[in-house]
C-alpha cells in the first residue's frame, strides 16, 4: 500500500474575511504516491483554488492540508512543501522567468541554494526528460504554447519535486500542444511521479488513474475514469462534457446494442462492435 | 512583425571576444571611455583607433553593424561638433557672417567628435559581444561589493531578467491590441497631438492591465517555484576568468599605460 | 457580394535571415451568408489569413476584393472595409478598456463618427446580439464580468459596427465546456437571425463541426484542404496528421470502417454515428 503524499482534511477557503461564499466547502481528499488524479470542474467549481491550497499558496479558511506530512501552514516548512510539489500554471507566458531555455529550467534548484554543478546536471537531465534538451539555447519567447509548458515542466522536475500540480496547464494550447503535455504527464506519471492535473477537458481525465468531478466548491464524484463518466447525465449538470465515445456507447445500450455502458476508450467500443458483429 | 526582434543587438558568433568574461568586457569598456576623455593629441587617437580596429577584427562582427550604433545618435555628434567649432574662443582663422570659426575651436571639435564615435563603437562592440543575460550576470556579479552599502544587486539583475525576457511577449501585445482597436475603427496615426494621445487611451489601458495580471501571474509563478530573494541563492551559470581574459587584460594594460604615458609626454 | 482573395502571398520579415512564408498562393471566395470555417494549427497562417481580410496586414503578393473592392487602395477604403469585415481577435475580452460595457461597445460606432441616437441603438442591439439583457448590463463595468460574459461583451464591440461579415478568431480559446457551447449558440444565432456572413477561425474540429457548412484547411501557409464539411471530415486521418484535432465520433467510425464495418464515414454527431452504427449492425 503506498503512502498518501498529500492529504487534504475539510478543508474551507473563502478569499477575503467579509466573503460569504466559500471557494471551498469542506473538501476531503487524499492522493498516494505515484497516482495520477485529475481534477474535472468548470470554471469557478474550486479546483484552481485548490490546486494553489496544495503549494501553499494560500492558506485553508479552515481545515488542515499535509504534504508529505508537513502541515501546509507550518511557515517553517513552506519552501520544502513547494519543493516537494511543484506547480505548473495555466498561461505559459507568464510563468518563465528567464531569457534562455536552460537558464530558466535552472531558477528553481538556484532559489534552492543547490551546487552550481549539481544545477547542470539537474537542468540537462530534466530537459531531456520533457523532451527540450534541443532548445536548451533558445529564447522561450520564440517556442509553441505546448514546448513552453514542457520548459515550465522542467523547471518544476529540476525542483526534484515528487509530485506535479498543473492548473490547466492545456487550456491556453492548441490540439498539437496539448498532446505534447499530455504526453509528457503521462511519460513522467509512468516514471513514478504524483500527478494532480486540473483541467475541463475529460478527454485528459480519461487517462487518469482517479478522477475527481469538483462543482461549487465542493467533490461530487470521484473513481476510476470509468466509473465516474458512466454518469452521463449527472456529469453535464456540472456543466462538463462525457466523452463522446461513452456517450455513443450509453445511446446505442438504449437501442437495445448489447455494449458496456463504461466505455471511455474508442478502441473499447470498436471491440466490443466488432465481437458483436461477428456474432450476428 | 516584432517576434524577431533581437534585443541589446546582440550579434551572436563565436569569437574570442564574444568568449571574454562579460565582467572584463564591462571594466575594459568603462576603462576605455574614460580614456578617450583623457587623451588630448590626435596622435593617441590613431593609436586608440588601431586598438579598437584590432577588437572588432577580433570580434568578427561586420564593421557595418558596429557603425549601425552611430545612426540614432549621428544627429547629436554633428551639433556637438559645430558647437565647440563655434562657440570656442581663440585665434579666428574664418568668418562666417556673425559666427567665427577659431582654431582652438576646430582642434575641440574635432576631438569631441572623435571622442563620441569611439564611445559608440566602442560600448557597441560590448553590447554586440555580449548577451544580454551575460551582460545583466556581469553587471551583478560588478555589483556585489557594493551590496554591504545597501545597494540591491541582485534585485536589479533580477528586474533586468524580468525585463529582457517580457519585452518581446509585451511588444507582441501591443501590436494585438493595436490590430484589435483598430478593427473597431480606431485610428492611431491622424489628428493633433492631443487627438492622438487621446486615441493611446484604448491601447493602453488594457495594455497595463495585461500587465499588471501578467506580473501577478508571474510573482506567483516565481514564489511556487522556491524564489525568496537574492540570500542563499546560487547560480547554474558561473563566470570565470580564463585565459583569454588574461590576454585581454594584458593587452588592454598595456593600452592604458600607453595613454598615460601619452598624456604625460605630451 | 464577396471577399476574394487572388493569388495570395504573403512573408515575414523580408530581408533578414528570419524570413518566413506565412501564406503561399491562396486563391478563394467566401459569398454573402456563407458559414465558412477555417482551421489550421498553430503558424498555418490562418490568423495572417484574416488579417489581411479586413486590412490590418497588406499581402506581399496578390489581392482581396470585398465586395469588388480592392483592400488598400487609400485610407478611406480600409475604413468602409473595416465597417464591412469586423474581426473579432482571440482572447478578445483582453481589448475592452472603458469604465461600462455601455462605452466599450460604442467605441466603435463611436469611431464612425455616428449621430448619438444612432450609436444607442446600436450598441443595444449588439448587447442584446450576443445574449445579454440591455439594461441589466450596460451600466456595469467590462471588469466585474466573468470570462465568458468579458467575451461576449467584446464581441459586441464588433458587431455594434455593424458588418457584413463577422469573422471570429479561436472564440471559444480557454473556455469551459459551458462557456464554448454558450459562445457557439450564440454565434449560430447570429448567423442565422441576422443572415450575417461569419468565419469562424479554429485549431479545433469539434467547435466547428456542427456550425459550418464549409471548411478551408490551412496548412503551412497553403489551402490543403477544402470542401464541405463533412467532406472535410471524412478525411480524419489527415487531419490527425497535419496536427488538428478531430472530435471522437469522427475517429469512431474511421476505426469502424477499417475493421470492416460499411459505415459512411461523413458523421458529425453522436445522434448520427448511432443511427449509422445500428444501420450496419442491422443489415447483417
Amino acid at each position: 500500500m503506498a503512502n498518501d503524499i498529500i492529504k487534504i482534511e475539510n478543508v474551507s477557503f473563502k478569499y477575503s474575511e467579509d466573503d460569504n461564499n466559500l471557494a471551498l466547502k469542506e473538501v476531503s481528499l487524499n492522493i498516494k504516491e505515484g497516482e495520477f488524479v485529475a481534477i474535472l470542474g468548470h470554471n469557478g467549481s474550486g479546483k484552481s483554488t485548490l490546486a494553489k491550497l496544495v503549494n501553499s499558496l494560500l492558506l485553508p479558511t479552515e481545515g488542515k492540508i499535509y504534504v508529505k506530512e508537513m502541515d501546509t501552514s507550518d511557515d517553517e516548512k513552506l519552501w520544502e512543501i513547494r519543493q516537494s510539489a511543484g506547480m505548473v500554471f495555466q498561461n505559459p507566458d507568464n510563468q518563465l522567468v528567464a531569457t534562455i531555455v536552460e537558464e530558466d529550467v535552472a531558477f528553481g534548484p538556484e532559489n534552492q541554494g543547490v551546487d552550481p554543478k549539481e544545477i547542470r546536471q539537474r537542468v540537462d537531465e530534466s530537459l531531456k526528460a520533457v523532451g527540450m534538451y534541443e532548445y536548451r539555447k533558445r529564447p522561450p519567447h520564440l517556442l509553441s504554447g505546448g514546448q513552453k509548458q514542457r520548459i515550465a515542466i522542467a523547471g518544476i522536475l529540476a525542483l526534484n519535486s515528487e509530485c506535479i500540480i498543473l492548473d490547466e496547464p492545456t487550456a491556453m494550447l492548441d490540439p498539437s500542444g496539448r498532446k505534447e503535455v499530455m504526453d509528457t504527464i503521462k511519460l513522467l506519471n509512468k516514471q513514478g511521479k504524483t500527478i494532480l492535473l486540473i483541467t475541463h477537458y475529460m478527454d485528459e481525465a480519461v487517462e487518469a488513474d482517479r478522477v475527481v468531478i469538483m462543482d461549487n466548491g465542493q467533490i461530487k464524484m470521484q473513481g476510476t475514469p470509468k466509473e465516474v463518466f458512466r454518469n452521463v447525465t449527472e456529469i453535464k449538470r456540472y456543466g462538463l462534457d462525457v466523452p463522446q465515445v461513452t456517450e455513443l456507447s450509453q445511446a446505442l445500450a438504449l437501442e437495445g446494442i448489447n455494449v458496456s455502458g463504461d466505455i471511455i476508450r474508442i478502441k473499447e467500443l470498436v471491440n466490443e462492435l466488432c465481437q458483436l458483429k461477428l456474432k450476428i | 512583425m516584432f517576434k524577431n526582434l533581437t534585443i541589446g543587438q546582440h550579434y551572436p558568433v563565436d569569437s574570442p571576444v564574444h568568449e571574454l568574461d562579460p565582467r572584463v568586457k564591462i571594466i575594459i569598456t568603462f576603462i576605455f571611455i574614460i580614456s578617450l576623455f583623457v587623451i588630448n593629441n590626435f596622435l593617441t587617437y590613431v593609436f586608440v583607433v588601431l586598438f579598437l580596429g584590432v577588437a572588432i577584427i577580433k570580434s568578427k562582427v561586420p564593421i557595418k553593424f558596429v557603425l549601425k550604433g552611430l545612426k540614432p545618435i549621428l544627429i547629436i555628434i554633428v551639433i556637438t561638433f559645430f558647437i565647440n567649432l563655434l562657440m570656442t574662443p581663440g585665434e579666428v582663422i574664418l568668418e562666417i557672417g556673425p559666427l567665427d570659426v577659431t582654431k582652438e575651436g576646430i582642434r575641440q571639435a574635432g576631438f569631441m567628435g572623435i571622442r563620441l564615435i569611439l564611445l559608440i563603437m566602442g560600448t557597441s562592440l560590448l553590447t554586440l559581444t555580449t548577451s544580454p543575460i551575460l551582460l545583466t550576470d556581469g553587471i551583478e556579479s560588478l555589483l556585489n561589493p557594493f551590496k554591504k552599502i545597501g545597494l540591491p544587486a541582485h534585485e536589479l539583475a533580477m528586474m533586468m531578467t524580468i525585463a529582457l525576457r517580457f519585452i518581446p511577449t509585451l511588444m507582441e501585445e501591443t501590436e494585438k491590441i493595436m490590430k484589435a482597436q483598430k478593427a473597431r475603427g480606431a485610428d492611431f496615426e491622424s489628428g493633433n497631438l492631443i487627438n492622438r494621445a487621446k486615441s493611446l487611451v484604448p491601447l493602453l489601458v488594457p495594455l497595463f492591465i495585461s500587465a499588471f495580471r501578467r506580473a501577478d501571474d508571474l510573482a506567483m509563478a516565481m514564489e511556487a517555484r522556491c524564489y525568496r530573494g537574492g540570500e542563499h541563492r546560487t547560480r547554474m551559470r558561473q563566470l570565470t576568468i580564463a585565459k583569454g581574459d588574461y590576454i585581454a587584460v594584458s593587452f588592454f594594460v598595456v593600452y592604458t599605460i600607453a595613454i598615460i604615458v601619452s598624456r604625460i609626454l605630451w | 457580394m464577396s471577399i476574394k482573395a487572388e493569388n495570395i502571398e504573403y512573408v515575414y520579415s523580408e530581408g533578414t535571415p528570419f524570413r518566413t512564408i506565412a501564406l503561399d498562393n491562396i486563391n478563394l471566395k467566401i459569398n454573402e451568408g456563407e458559414f465558412l470555417g477555417i482551421i489550421g494549427h498553430t503558424g498555418s497562417g490562418k490568423s495572417t489569413l484574416i488579417q489581411l481580410f479586413n486590412g490590418l496586414e497588406k499581402p506581399t503578393q496578390g489581392k482581396i476584393f470585398i465586395n469588388d473592392e480592392l483592400v488598400g487602395e487609400n485610407k478611406k477604403n480600409l475604413k468602409d472595409i473595416r465597417k464591412t469585415v469586423g474581426l473579432v481577435f482571440q482572447y478578445p475580452e483582453y481589448q475592452l478598456f472603458e469604465e461600462t460595457v455601455y462605452k466599450d461597445v460604442a467605441f466603435g460606432p463611436l469611431n464612425l463618427e455616428l449621430s448619438s441616437q444612432e450609436i444607442d441603438e446600436r450598441v443595444k442591439e449588439a448587447l442584446e446580439l450576443v445574449g445579454f439583457r440591455y439594461q441589466d448590463i450596460k451600466d456595469k463595468s467590462p471588469f466585474d464580468l466573468s470570462g465568458g460574459q468579458k467575451r461576449r461583451v467584446a464581441i459586441a464591440g464588433v458587431l455594434a459596427m455593424r458588418p457584413k461579415y463577422l469573422i471570429l478568431d479561436e472564440p471559444t480559446a480557454g473556455l469551459d465546456p459551458m462557456g464554448r457551447n454558450e459562445i457557439l449558440d450564440q454565434i449560430k444565432k447570429l448567423h442565422k437571425n441576422s443572415s450575417m456572413t461569419v468565419i469562424l477561425v479554429s485549431h479545433s474540429m469539434e467547435d466547428i463541426a456542427r456550425l459550418v457548412q464549409r471548411i478551408i484547411v490551412l496548412y503551412k501557409g497553403k489551402i490543403h484542404m477544402h470542401g464541405t464539411t463533412k467532406e472535410i471530415y471524412s478525411q480524419a486521418e489527415e487531419l490527425k496528421r497535419i496536427g488538428l484535432g478531430v472530435p471522437q465520433v469522427v475517429e469512431i467510425m474511421g476505426e469502424l470502417q477499417k475493421n470492416g464495418f460499411e459505415i459512411n464515414k461523413n458523421i458529425l454527431t453522436v445522434e448520427e454515428a448511432k443511427q449509422e452504427i445500428l444501420k450496419a449492425l442491422r443489415r447483417n
